[in-house]
């Protein structure tokens, strides 16, 4: 594959003890694109995110990032190789502020490392960077409470913003707008379509309307294969994904369109 | 063959103590998640109360006392445990893992002074039974006493009792599916207070019991919950923890490591020499070749512990790593 | 968006912190000029160095170790020898730089031993550090060569050229030495925290797997935050062997790994101060009131507990918890409640002292008889009388401070509320 694709799946298998959750998974997402894998509860959607991350071996197959196989590579490798993670039950660092939550993202991608001889207060790179972050993501009021006693939906702009922090450029997000309201949720879609302007986009989700907003392709993944993979518009219309999500032909789909 | 056969009686009969001891401690990890520092204060405590009650009641009614700590002594430390977890480990648990840790920790610390207080620094005299006293048998030229015998058969008894209970009550059935899967007994809404409460006392009763045997078949002081101590956690993680089989092969096994060792004399020098290598003192490392197993003996647990936690974290038998 | 312009004022609140330490050390033996003072703070700033070098890993790294002293024992254990050394001409070293020998051991073991130990966290860890712990000591008892067996390795101090007139015999040079010493490594640690390293120790302290996520191996940096606490904890090591000038194998056992933890539990894990406070209480308790009552080690133990169950923050939390209320203008209300549990605490104290003090000179020192000195009075403790007045004063303690300690509990709980009403109502204004 050439270097076009950012992400690249190739036969991806997992199985639990005795029962396969990820039975063959073929993708390919050029780069660039936004891309949503859906599917109903169970089929698999955090498992394979939890494959391509490095949370969780591949029993077999082979991913690929930027071209280069990381295939068994431990998370940090991954990151440091440019893909981060979100997670669906909101991972973020509850004893810092949000600031220095943001700011510890950064560190590694800017070279610090372990660095036991900078000062951290002297760091303006870092600083900068965590100050731009927290501007888009839109917490600069929030900036040093404590990470713990953020509302819901802060916590999650912050789990986005610890994402992207470190500046990588294939970001997965696992179910954003998870437990949001409407209105919230809209923000949430217009934060993620800000952040990830020029990136490759990766994201899990339920609520059709965030999906059919912002994505370029879809992936329907049912009973760990994928199904369908096409636009938005070839996905409402695919009779299988329809019988995959409602049961039978016979019923017509009522997937929410994209707002008018 | 001597050494052998009488290292192998005495291997097997404190690797069965151990077990005693293990056995309690694997129930509490694996039923609460609370690694319980302070178990062996719980062995030693029910030494003492052996030895108390047995003096009390022998003065009342001579030969019996011994018979009735052995019932009476588990029973009270099995309360006190009990007694320890309702007022004070679960404060603590809601705080997490470590802070339980550190309870059980502290309360080690308090107990040894407690000991002391009550019934001073000293060894106590507490006796074997005199109808125990004596050789069971004879191997060799030495006389195997009668009261390890005794001890071996209560702890086969104890082993025997707890599979039982394990296998064919549903009592038993519940602790199994906790050793393996606590959050999900959990979730099936079984009283997870009251079942703390009643494991962890059953399993410092457990400990208590293992007093009742050892502590006057081995000296009873105060600081005999130290030396034995930090050698049942080695059982515990070697044997895999939330294994009650693990830590059965595992405590024979060290009990059997143990006894073997001190009584080996043999040291590398000598296999080197008899390679033809000259070994004299002025070889570099000589410290170390000559070293003679019986003078080793004291850390082979915990190098056993460190390779492992190593090699093989789950242990022999376990069925969780942590 | 132009350039911005950096403004940093001078934090003088910082300066005048460090300042008023740094004064505070040098001014102390000045005004505890005893004999016995002098060594008491001798101890107090050699166990401040060890009590921060622990809480490295287990306030700021999150790791719970039982086998710390490993490192602070080998780092004596070198730096006597070099003390040694330097007293038989072999080594030129100025006895001032005898503790950075210490430090290197330490961390060298730190290396040697982390590698290892880090490869697990949580209890896994703390089970191997209990092993290994126990493992050095019991090797340390192998190897008398190095050792030196049950007597230990002894050395002098007074070695070697006189620093500026200096020669480390007299208590008060030896407190300045390590008084520095421990000016220098808090400076050291403190700054420690402000480093990359050290804030990404925090972060896999809090949630290891999201400093996976955000390209840090979690195992590395508890490996190299263990190396570095081991350094410290060598330093602590050589400062003690130039204050005792002498290391036995009870450096590294499992009594000192205990102890450091106590120390460093009491006094508060999650604040940089929080070490220093409880190094100061346990030497005070292991070495002050180990002077007057042979169950010292009973009453810290309960004060351990105590802390576990009712301040895991440990005394620095306290402070810092009542501080605030301070600043809300709200301690008034507290003044009776602390009063009586204060008042009701002393009872209970007094009769629980009482009835530990009997017992224990009843089974210890019975042969000498049945007189005592307690509380600077002449009892007899076998005699029935003082046994009721005691279980009386115990009664009426411990029922009085459940009963204070209750009413404190209420009006804490409604000084918090107003607390959060203020806060609000501050938050509503802007």
């Amino acid at each position: 594959m050439t270097a076009t694709t950012a992400l690249n799946l190739v036969a991806l298998r997992k199985s639990f003890g005795r029962t396969e959750i990820i039975r063959g998974v073929d993708l390919s997402i050029p780069r660039g694109e936004r891309h949503a894998i859906i599917g109903p509860n169970g089929a698999g959607k955090s498992t394979l995110f939890n494959l391509v991350s490095g949370r969780f071996p591949s029993t077999s197959g082979r991913i690929e990032l930027n071209g280069e196989d990381i295939t068994g590579r431990r998370p940090f490798e991954i990151n440091r190789r440019g893909l981060a993670r979100s997670f669906q039950i909101t991972n973020i660092f509850p004893r810092m502020s949000v600031y220095e939550n943001i700011r510890c993202a950064t560190l590694y991608a800017l070279g610090y490392r372990y660095s036991c001889w900078h000062r951290l207060a002297k760091l303006a790179d870092a600083a900068e960077r965590a100050e731009a972050v927290l501007q888009r993501i839109g917490l600069r009021n929030r900036r040093d409470t404590p990470a713990a006693t953020l509302t819901y939906a802060e916590q999650r702009a912050l789990e986005i913003g610890i994402t992207i922090a470190g500046g990588a450029d294939v970001i997965l997000l696992d179910e954003p707008t998870a437990g949001m309201s409407r209105s919230e949720s809209d923000r949430a879609v217009e934060l993620i379509r800000r952040v990830t302007e020029g990136k490759t986009l990766v994201m899990v989700e339920h609520d059709m309307s965030v999906v059919f907003g912002l994505a370029d392709r879809i992936s329907v993944l049912v009973y760990g294969e994928i199904i369908a993979t096409d636009t938005p518009a070839a996905i409402r219309a695919n009779r299988a994904v329809q019988e995959a999500y409602l049961g039978t032909p016979a019923q017509e789909a009522r997937a929410p369109g994209p707002p008018a | 063959m001597e050494f052998f056969v009488v290292s192998l009686l005495n291997g097997i009969s404190y690797g069965l103590l151990l077990f005693m001891l293990a056995s309690g401690l694997t129930l509490i990890f694996s039923m609460m998640g609370v690694l319980n520092f302070a178990h062996a204060s719980f062995y030693m405590v029910g030494a003492y109360l052996a030895y108390q009650i047995s003096t009390w009641l022998d003065a009342l009614l001579p030969g019996t006392g011994y018979w009735i700590a052995l019932v009476l002594a588990p029973l009270a430390v099995g309360a006190l445990g009990a007694v320890v977890e309702r007022y004070g480990l679960r404060r603590v648990h809601r705080w997490g893992h470590v802070p339980e840790l550190l309870f059980t920790f502290g309360l080690s610390y308090i107990v040894v002074e407690l000991v002391q207080i009550i019934w001073g620094r000293a060894a106590v005299p507490y006796r074997v039974p005199p109808e125990l006293d004596g050789a069971l048998f004879t191997v060799y030229s030495t006389h195997f006493p009668a009261y390890r015998g005794f001890m071996m058969l209560v702890a086969t008894l104890m082993l025997f009792a707890i599979w039982l209970m394990l296998t064919r009550t549903r009592v038993g059935l519940v602790i199994q599916a906790a050793l393996a899967h606590p959050e999900t007994v959990e979730a099936l809404g079984h009283n997870v207070p009251r079942v703390f409460m009643l494991t962890f006392g059953g399993g410092t009763a457990l400990a208590g019991l293992a007093g009742v045997i050892g502590g006057n078949a081995y000296v009873t002081e105060p600081s005999m919950a130290a030396l034995v101590g930090a050698i049942i956690f080695v059982v515990v993680v070697v044997g895999g923890m939330g294994s009650l089989a693990g830590a059965f092969i595992a405590s024979l096994l060290i009990g059997l490591m143990q006894t073997f060792a001190i009584g080996i004399d043999w040291a590398p020098a000598g296999l080197l020499q008899s390679l033809g290598f000259e070994i004299g003192p002025a070889t570099p490392l000589y410290s170390v070749w000559s070293l003679e197993l019986s003078q080793v003996a004291p850390v082979l647990p915990y190098l056993l512990l460190v390779l492992v936690l190593i090699l093989r974290p789950r242990g022999l038998m376990g069925t969780r790593e942590n | 968006m132009g350039r911005t312009i950096r403004f940093a004022p001078i934090n003088v609140g910082r300066w005048f912190v460090w300042g008023a330490t740094a004064l505070l050390l040098a001014v102390l033996p000045l005004l505890f000029s005893s004999g016995f003072a002098i060594t008491l703070l001798s101890q107090m700033g050699i166990m401040v160095v060890f009590a921060l070098s622990y809480n490295m890993i287990f306030g700021q790294g999150g790791m719970l170790s039982f086998g710390h002293a490993v490192y602070s024992g080998l780092g004596a254990f070198f730096a006597i020898h070099a003390l040694n050394w330097i007293g038989a001409g072999e080594l030129r070293l100025p006895v001032t730089l005898v503790p950075l020998v210490g430090g290197v051991a330490g961390a060298l073991f730190g290396v040697v031993f982390g590698y290892v130990t880090t490869k697990k966290a949580g209890t896994p860890f703390a089970m191997i550090t209990l092993g290994i712990g126990e493992m050095v000591f019991a090797a340390s008892l192998m190897f008398p060569g190095f050792f030196g067996g049950e007597g230990g390795i002894s050395s002098n101090r007074v070695v070697g050229e006189p620093f500026l007139g200096i020669t480390f015999g007299p208590g008060i040079e030896v407190y300045y030495l390590i008084a520095a010493w421990c000016f220098a490594c808090m400076v050291a640690m403190f700054a420690f925290t402000h480093t990359p390293l050290g804030r990404i120790a925090n972060a896999v302290r809090d949630n290891p797997e999201r400093a996976e996520f955000i390209g840090y191996n979690a195992q590395r940096v508890r490996f190299f935050v263990l190396t570095v606490s081991a350094f410290f904890a060598g330093i602590a090591g050589g400062l003690s062997a130039i204050n005792f000038e002498i290391v036995t194998a009870e450096n590294v056992s499992a009594i000192r790994s205990g102890g450091v933890l106590l120390a460093t539990f009491i006094g508060g894990a999650m604040f940089f101060f929080g070490p220093i406070l409880g190094a100061v209480i346990f030497v005070f308790f292991a070495v002050a009131l180990s002077d007057y009552t042979k169950a010292w080690q009973f009453y810290l133990g309960v004060f351990f507990v105590a802390m576990v169950m009712y301040a895991p923050g440990g005394v620095a939390s306290l402070v810092l918890m009542n501080l605030r209320v301070a600043r809300h203008r709200l301690f008034g209300r507290l003044r009776d409640p602390y009063a009586g549990v204060l008042l009701s605490g002393l009872i209970l104290l007094t009769g629980v002292v009482m009835v530990v003090e009997m017992s224990y000179h009843l089974t210890l020192n019975f042969a000498a008889g049945s007189e005592m000195r307690l509380f600077g009075f002449s009892v007899d403790s076998a005699a029935p009388e003082i046994w009721v007045l005691a279980a009386g004063v115990l009664a009426a303690g411990a029922s009085s401070f459940e009963a204070m300690r209750r009413y404190f509990v209420r009006e804490w709980g409604a000084v918090q509320v107003a607390i959060e009403e203020q806060l609000q109502r501050e938050a509503g204004v802007r």
